[in-house]
C-alpha cells in the first residue's frame, strides 16, 4: 500500500522542478465545469483523464482547474482551455476518450481540436 | 447521478462555494444495522433558517446562471428511496453538515462508486482548502487528511499531477482493503 514515506520521496524528487506558478506567463489553464449539470453529465472522469495525461506527459505548464455552471448545461461536460496568446477554446460534450487528442494537439502543439469545440457542435 | 460519490462531489462543491477552509467527508457502512451514512461537513459561511428550509426545493438556488438547483434534492432523493433519511444542520458563520442515511442493502441504493476520484477532484481543484476523508466498514476504517499530505509536501503544491495520482492510489488501495472494493 502507498505510504506517507512514498509521498516524502515524491516530494524530494519534485523539489527544484517546481518553479511554475499557476499564473506564470506561458501557463495553460484547462477548466472543467463541475456544477451539478457537469458532474451528472460525466465531468469527473474527464477531469481525471486530463490530470492523468498531464502527469504522464509531465506538462509542467498546464494547470487543471474547475469552474461552476457557465449556463450551457445541455453541452456538458464542458471544458475551456485558456492558452496564452490564443482565444479561449470551449470544448463540449466531452468524454475521457477525447482528452488525449486535446492534450496532444492543443496543449502540446497549440492547435485546437476544432471538431470537439462548441462551434462545431451547435445546431 | 449514477453513483453516490458523484453526489458527494456535487454537495462538497457547495461547501467550496460557501468559503469553507476545511471540508470533512465521511462514509460509514454498517452491516449489522444495514445502514450507510454519508456526511459532508464544512466550516463555510452556513445558511440562514430560510435558506435551509428552501435548499431541498429544486427551484431554489443562489446561483444566477440558471433557475434550478438540483444537487441537494438529488442527494435527498437518493437517500429517501432506500428507506433512509436526509438532514442539514447549519448555522450562519459556523458551517454546514449534510447527512444522508441509506439502506445499505436496499435494491435502490446506488453504488458508492469511485470515492478516490471524487477526493482527487476536490483536492486537485481546490489546493488551498483542506479535506479529510474517513471511511468505515463495520470495524475497519481509515482516514486521508490533506493537512497531513501538505505538511509532508512542504512547498510542493497539493495539485501537482504526480501528487494527485499518489492520493488517488493512497485512498483507492485503502478503500479496497476495507471493503474488498465493492461498495
Amino acid at each position: 500500500m502507498k505510504s506517507l514515506a512514498e509521498l516524502q520521496a515524491l516530494r524530494d524528487s519534485m523539489k527544484g522542478r517546481i518553479g511554475v506558478r499557476d499564473d506564470a506567463e506561458g501557463n495553460i489553464r484547462v477548466v472543467v465545469g463541475m456544477a451539478t449539470c457537469g458532474i451528472a453529465a460525466g465531468a469527473r472522469p474527464v477531469l481525471g483523464e486530463f490530470t492523468k495525461e498531464v502527469e504522464k506527459r509531465n506538462l509542467s505548464n498546464v494547470t487543471v482547474a474547475q469552474t461552476g455552471c457557465i449556463g450551457i448545461c445541455q453541452y456538458e461536460p464542458v471544458v475551456e482551455v485558456y492558452a496564452p496568446g490564443q482565444e479561449k477554446v470551449t470544448y463540449v460534450k466531452m468524454t475521457p476518450e477525447k482528452v488525449a487528442k486535446i492534450v496532444n494537439e492543443h496543449l502540446v502543439n497549440g492547435k485546437p481540436v476544432t471538431e470537439f469545440t462548441i462551434g462545431a457542435n451547435t445546431k | 447521478m449514477q453513483e453516490l460519490s458523484l453526489n458527494v462531489l456535487d454537495i462538497a462543491q457547495n461547501s467550496v462555494r460557501a468559503g469553507a477552509r476545511l471540508i470533512q467527508i465521511s462514509v460509514e457502512e454498517d452491516h449489522p444495522s444495514d445502514r450507510m451514512v454519508i456526511e459532508i461537513a464544512d466550516d463555510g459561511c452556513g445558511m440562514t433558517e430560510e435558506q435551509i428550509a428552501h435548499v431541498t426545493d429544486p427551484f431554489f438556488t443562489t446561483r444566477t446562471t440558471r433557475k434550478v438547483g438540483l444537487g441537494v434534492p438529488f442527494f435527498k432523493m437518493a437517500a429517501e428511496m432506500t428507506g433512509g433519511s436526509f438532514s442539514i444542520r447549519s448555522r450562519v458563520g459556523e458551517g454546514t453538515v449534510v447527512r444522508a442515511v441509506f439502506g445499505l442493502s436496499h435494491i435502490d441504493r446506488m453504488p458508492l462508486g469511485d470515492m478516490a476520484d471524487t477526493m482527487c477532484c476536490l483536492i486537485g481543484c481546490n489546493p488551498d482548502l483542506d479535506f479529510v476523508y474517513r471511511h468505515r466498514v463495520d470495524n475497519e476504517s481509515f482516514e486521508a487528511d490533506s493537512r497531513q499530505f501538505r505538511e509532508i509536501l512542504e512547498d510542493v503544491p497539493l495539485n501537482t499531477p504526480q501528487v494527485i495520482q499518489f492520493i488517488r492510489e493512497y485512498i483507492g488501495e485503502r478503500l479496497e482493503n476495507i471493503s474488498g472494493g465493492k461498495s
